[in-house]
């Protein structure tokens, strides 16, 4: 079942392309995407630099995503709940605590780890289907329980709340869309650092095995449970960080806009990157911010299966994602050395 | 205890249309090993060739027979044009197919056939039944629909080869194959049973709620829920599952103070996660064991 259940990831491929060995090429594509990601708020128009925001911000929210299912092995298809949490809990200190949008992201951080980690215990006892059941039950769950009446006060009801956007400190000669820009570059960075050492670490190798093989690994002497509740705490801490990331740019949170759709879209984000792909989950954040808006472009009446078909034709060109795709054509090229 | 008797009955009411959904979803469940989250969207595109059939004219028992046949040529369809191909992909990619297909189903009704809702007429009528007014003729006709689907569903897979051929087929593809069963056929015909059911439990649910494209959405999501509480390998668990979160649902409604109204949804879906954590596999349904 669960090496069915998620694809494999394989170790960086070795070996040698047009004479330069594959790391080296691995740095220079990481220099040249982060060279364009600095470059574009200075080139692009503010409404265009939003939305690369957001699709930064969403691409977090994957990455989270994808080390709880494409490391884990656990589904997942309530992580909008996880996005609300972050983004409520930054809305609300801002809002009642007065507090700058700075203390907020690692606030949502803890208290999304914390309950990722609750949930994460009943969650072991369900596995694949019915895990992804509950936890879709949690997704649509959530806008209810922000509605609801005793959490009014807090989370003003069905009005939500109005953050105001803040302006770049430090005197910085940045308008406030470049400075969300950057500011969640430069979180996205810290966090994509650490989901690379993570991975990469005894801690992500232990994960890695209980994905594949649950027994074995307590075979080895790794504590599935505990591992499996932490994972759940890491995904929702990523989650909860982009959550409250989204909240500061768009200065606005409401419970309709945490709705299941939002789960669903960042698991499909997940699978079109590549799951088990840590670069993958770029490529999920831009198709979940841009593909809707393509497919309304097609069609206004048809929208819906506009996406539809292009998610399938996708599916049917890159069935490993966008990372499975990358893998297949840098086979092709490369000459393994050693 | 009179609101309490008629809280009960008004739940099995509603509980009647989540276990004929749970019941389609089960069913598809046992030919692709698969939940299908369009199956709701499917029922609905049914019901809405139902609801055209009976528009131009055509009598009700006739549509009603004509729209299964559809939906079941339908069903066979799309399992042999859209999920031939992936048959082999992991199951996150299948989840994916279906929500593609969630959207297109969805759009598509809602450009045929716009967004205003219509109404759907009943086969049983509306009039309360017996002259009682705790249950109408409709519901208990829905309800004993149901039943009789359950009971010809039963029959169908314990006692004809084809039954038989079909859940090994699921069970186990490998060796099924080797005793000569045409896996492939058998999932098409499980996704053509599944259609078929699903418009039935449309064409009931229709008068109930009426109809229209996003008719199905918290429907489909109580029918999972019931297949899952009563266990996905058991069709008469999620008919008993269908009643019971019917019930649950509308006495949390009405007795828990203060949250209970809101939370309605959150609360069924609470003791789903209860269920699933003390039954892992729902209350009737069988553990599944494996050779590690």
């Amino acid at each position: 079942m669960h090496d069915r259940a998620v694809a494999h990831v394989k170790s960086p491929p070795a070996g040698t392309l047009a004479g330069v060995s594959l790391d080296i090429w691995r740095r220079l594509a990481i220099a040249g995407a982060l060279a364009v990601a600095l470059a574009v708020p200075f080139a692009a128009k503010n409404f265009f630099i939003f939305q690369m925001t957001l699709a930064i911000i969403y691409a977090i929210a994957i990455l989270g995503l994808n080390l709880l299912t494409g490391f884990n092995g656990q589904f997942s298809l309530g992580h909008s709940a996880f996005y609300a949490l972050g983004a409520y809990t930054a809305a609300i200190m801002m809002e009642h605590g007065g507090l700058g949008y700075y203390w907020t992201l690692p606030a949502a951080g803890m208290v999304c780890f914390v309950a990722g980690f609750l949930f994460g215990l009943p969650a072991l006892r369900l596995e694949g289907i019915y895990l992804a059941l509950a936890t879709f039950a949690l997704a649509v769950a959530m806008p209810q329980i922000l509605k609801s009446t005793p959490l009014e006060p807090w989370t003003g009801g069905v009005q939500g709340i109005v953050i105001i956007k803040p302006d770049a400190p430090f005197g910085l000669p940045l308008n406030s869309d470049q400075w969300l820009y950057f500011l969640s570059l430069a979180v996205a960075l810290v966090l994509y650092a650490c989901a690379v050492n993570l991975v990469g670490s005894r801690t992500g190798r232990a994960m890695i095995a209980i994905r594949d093989h649950p027994i074995a690994a307590s075979a080895m002497g790794i504590n599935v449970s505990l591992y499996k509740s932490l994972t759940f705490g890491v995904s929702a801490l990523y989650t909860g960080v982009a959550g409250a990331l989204g909240a500061v740019a768009i200065s606005f949170v409401a419970p309709d806009s945490f709705t299941f759709v939002l789960a669903i879209g960042l698991f499909v984000g997940l699978v079109v990157g590549g799951v088990g792909s840590i670069p993958g989950t770029l490529f999920g954040g831009l198709f979940v911010l841009f593909v809707p808006n393509i497919a309304e472009h097609i069609s206004k009446g048809l929208a819906g299966a506009a996406y539809g078909v292009i998610l399938m034709l996708i599916i049917y060109a890159m069935p490993s994602g966008a990372a499975g795709l990358c893998r297949l054509i840098i086979g092709k090229f490369v000459r393994h050395g050693r | 205890m009179e609101l309490l008797l008629h809280q009960v009955l008004a739940g099995l009411a509603t509980g009647g249309i989540y276990a004929c959904m749970a019941l389609a979803v089960v069913m598809i469940y046992q030919a692709i090993d698969h939940l299908n989250f369009a199956q709701g969207e499917m029922a609905m595109f049914s019901t809405f060739i139902a609801w055209q059939l009976l528009q131009w004219g055509v009598p009700y028992w006739a549509a009603f027979v004509l729209t299964i046949a559809i939906s079941f040529l339908a069903g066979v369809v799309i399992e042999r044009t859209v999920f031939k191909p992936i048959h082999k992909a992991p199951v996150l990619t299948h989840v994916v197919m279906f929500i593609a297909l969630f959207a297109i189903i969805n759009s598509a009704a809602g450009f045929i056939w716009d967004f205003t809702i219509k109404s759907v007429p009943s086969p049983f009528g509306t009039q309360p039944l017996f002259g009682q007014r705790l249950i109408s003729a409709h519901d208990a006709g829905m309800i004993a629909v149901t039943l009789v689907l359950l009971v010809l569903l039963y029959l169908f897979f314990r006692h004809t080869r084809v039954g038989l051929a079909m859940r090994a087929a699921a069970a186990n593809p490998d060796s099924a194959r080797l005793a000569g069963i045409r896996v492939g056929w058998m999932v098409a015909l499980g996704w053509g049973m599944a259609a078929a059911v699903g418009s039935v439990a449309g064409m009931l649910i229709a008068p109930v709620v009426f109809l229209e494209p996003n008719m199905m959405l918290s429907i489909l999501l109580y029918g999972f829920a019931a297949a899952v509480v009563g266990g996905l390998t058991s069709p008469g668990g999620a008919v008993f599952g269908g009643f019971a979160v019917g019930v649950v649902e509308n006495l949390a409604g009405t007795f828990i103070p203060y949250v209970g109204r809101e939370l309605k949804l959150s609360i069924a879906l609470f003791i789903i996660v209860a269920v699933l954590i003390v039954k892992p596999s729902g209350l009737f349904g069988r553990r599944v064991v494996t050779r590690v």
